[in-house]
């Protein structure tokens, strides 16, 4: 990994942790804004992490450029140093794969995307190697999920998943974005998982719809009235394949407000994971279920 | 007291100085796009440099007050009128209960900022009343007005007949050059294309909003070749997604630039190759479709000045308003 720093205009750091996805770069990046937060520097308004990199907003009359770049740089040194392990938690979310609304909607777009004659849990599959659709949603609701980023719009979170390279599902955007998405959309692009938190346009192929609200601007959700937006950089995340009955009953309890999301604590190794993924995934999977 | 919405017009939403501390979670700054028009409005009717104002796109709304109150528009031009009769621009005027305040067809600029005495006084959200359209979030309701909408306005002092000196206006040119600092991605080009994206005539395109303001007419941008690093996308603008700075110039598919604003999209996949500077912010919100605009490169000394020059500004005509 080579760290890259860069002025976005005179009140913006842009720091490319890696080119490229990895673990080892989320993870860096995290650490780097933790250790910004902590440190407390005057005249930082914003720190964002990212996938593979981050970005820090300051107000350039408090410090100047090339000061804030100095303090960046000194806790990259502290940073390396720092052992691999995160205190976080992990949280199930029930995924209706294959549901009728995004596939009324991906149908719409058809035209946009690389196999007009499928739908785009078919042309994932087959493009990642996958037997069948059955055993493509059993690999992406298999194995947890990091959230490595939330934005785009308020409240998206970006998924990367706890799996080794080989393992891991790549797929391109649409060839043009839809101009429509439906709220609650489980997406993929790249070698990412996303959850559309509002409806809009979108480029990512459409896997399911989840019936669990992650954004709530009026605060009214039982399980987002302390904040408006549930996910945050560092959760871990695990699918969970639900038919329509389940997810008809799981909007029964939204729509009542008494949907309670399923939260435990966990502690993530970076160096245990990489020792053994496939035991590692169900050590985190035992913590979420009690087991 | 309330203006009721007799028209809404093409896109005007409650905005104050925006909602800073949230970007990473998705959730822009929001705020006036032209934030020194925005505070001039308010500082012309009394109000403190944060009240809230309403920000009118392109056309001017209809707004009938139940209660007198010290008015000021400023930023683009578009006369105002209480019930039918001119006023000027960038000078507060009384309008009195039951008086319709309307506005003539746009002449310049882009966005017109109405401060109304006592500010616009919808719940603040997450420490500002600025509207965030696409997350429904802020403002009135979450949206741009409408229609029949009864928007409160607090109480405060205010005096018509208070004007900003012509020196300390700021109108919108008509040929417009964009400072930027190159960076970010920028390495992604070739040095032609570089060079040729700098010295290309750009127009602003018809998809230009609060997010976003896109151009084109420039030359499509030649990439430098690489294998695309793992998780970034297959075409030659895409990144492992990341960060976008404000300001930042983002180029899909090397095609139109997109300078993201202020209710910007947080991160994406599409590389960037540098960002313009702050002091410049406020001039894109004041741009008009086909407005032909240059980007130009500066150093970041530069770019302080230019901040410097603003923050002059501002400071002159906080005195000359005080």
């Amino acid at each position: 990994m080579k760290t890259r720093y860069s002025f976005g205009g005179d009140e913006h750091i842009f720091c490319e942790v890696d080119e490229g996805m990895s673990l080892e770069a989320f993870f860096k990046s995290l650490s780097m804004t933790n250790a910004v937060r902590d440190s407390q520097i005057r005249g930082v308004t914003e720190i964002c992490p990212a996938n593979a990199s981050f970005q820090i907003k300051f107000d350039p009359d408090q410090i100047s450029p090339d000061d804030m770049l100095a303090e960046l740089k000194t806790l990259e040194e502290q940073a390396a140093s720092a052992d691999h392990t995160l205190d976080t938690r992990i949280i199930e979310v029930p995924v209706f794969y294959n549901d009728p609304w995004t596939h009324d909607t991906l149908m719409r777009f058809r035209e946009r995307h690389q196999d007009p004659n499928g739908t785009d849990l078919e042309y994932s599959a087959r493009i990642n190697n996958f037997d069948s659709v059955d055993d493509f949603v059993a690999a992406h609701s298999g194995s947890p999920w990091f959230v490595s980023m939330v934005g785009f719009v308020a409240g998206l979170p970006f998924l990367y998943q706890t799996v080794e390279r080989a393992k891991q599902i790549e797929v391109p955007k649409y060839l043009r974005p839809r101009t429509d998405t439906p709220k609650l959309t489980v997406g993929y692009g790249g070698c990412f998982s996303a959850i559309y938190s509002v409806r809009g346009a979108g480029g990512y192929q459409m896997f399911g719809i989840t019936p669990m609200p992650i954004y709530d601007p009026k605060q009214e959700i039982n399980y987002l009235q302390d904040f408006m937006i549930f996910f945050k950089p560092g959760d871990l995340v695990k699918f969970k394949s639900v038919d329509r009955d389940g997810y008809d009953a799981a909007l029964a309890e939204v729509e009542a407000n008494k949907f309670e999301p399923l939260i435990r604590p966990v502690k993530f190794s970076l160096d245990d994971f990489n020792k053994d993924a496939a035991a590692y995934n169900a050590k985190l999977e035992g913590a979420l279920y009690d087991n | 007291m309330t203006i009721k919405v007799l028209e809404a017009g093409l896109a005007t939403s409650v905005q104050d100085q925006g909602r800073p501390g949230y970007y990473h979670l998705g959730i822009p700054v929001s705020g006036g796009m032209d934030l020194y028009a925005l505070t001039a409005a308010n500082l012309l009717v009394g109000n403190p440099a944060d009240a809230a104002v309403l920000e009118a796109t392109f056309l001017g709304p209809e707004l009938e007050f139940t209660k007198d109150a010290v008015v000021a528009v400023t930023g683009a031009e578009m006369t105002p009128r209480v019930d039918g009769v001119d006023q000027e621009t960038w000078l507060s005027f009384a309008v009195k209960a039951g008086q319709v305040l309307s506005f003539d067809f746009l002449k310049g600029g882009a966005r017109a900022y109405i401060g109304i005495s006592g500010g616009v006084d919808v719940p603040v959200v997450l420490g500002s009343r600025s509207t965030y359209a696409l997350g429904a979030l802020g403002g009135f309701d979450g949206r741009p007005l409408q229609k029949g909408d009864e928007v409160p306005i607090g109480s405060g002092g205010g005096t018509a007949g208070k004007s900003l000196s012509e020196a300390l206006r700021r109108g919108p040119g008509s040929n417009v050059e964009l400072r930027m600092l190159t960076g970010i991605y920028w390495h992604r080009v070739t040095d032609t294309a570089g060079a040729r994206f700098l010295s290309d005539t750009w127009k602003v395109a018809p998809e230009a909003d609060r997010i976003g303001y896109r151009f084109r007419g420039g030359e499509p941008l030649s990439f430098v070749e690489r294998e695309q690093p793992f998780g970034a996308g297959s075409d030659p603008s895409n990144i492992v997604d990341g960060c976008y700075p404000y300001g930042s110039i983002q180029v899909p598919g090397g095609t139109e630039p997109i300078v993201l604003h202020r209710d910007a999209v947080s991160g994406g996949g599409y590389f960037m190759l540098g960002t313009v500077i702050s002091a410049d912010m406020d001039f894109i919100g004041q741009l008009q479709p086909h407005t032909p605009t240059k980007f130009v490169s500066v150093t970041m000394e530069e770019a302080l000045a230019a901040r410097a020059d603003r923050s002059a500004m501002l400071a002159k005509m906080r005195d000359e308003l005080a």
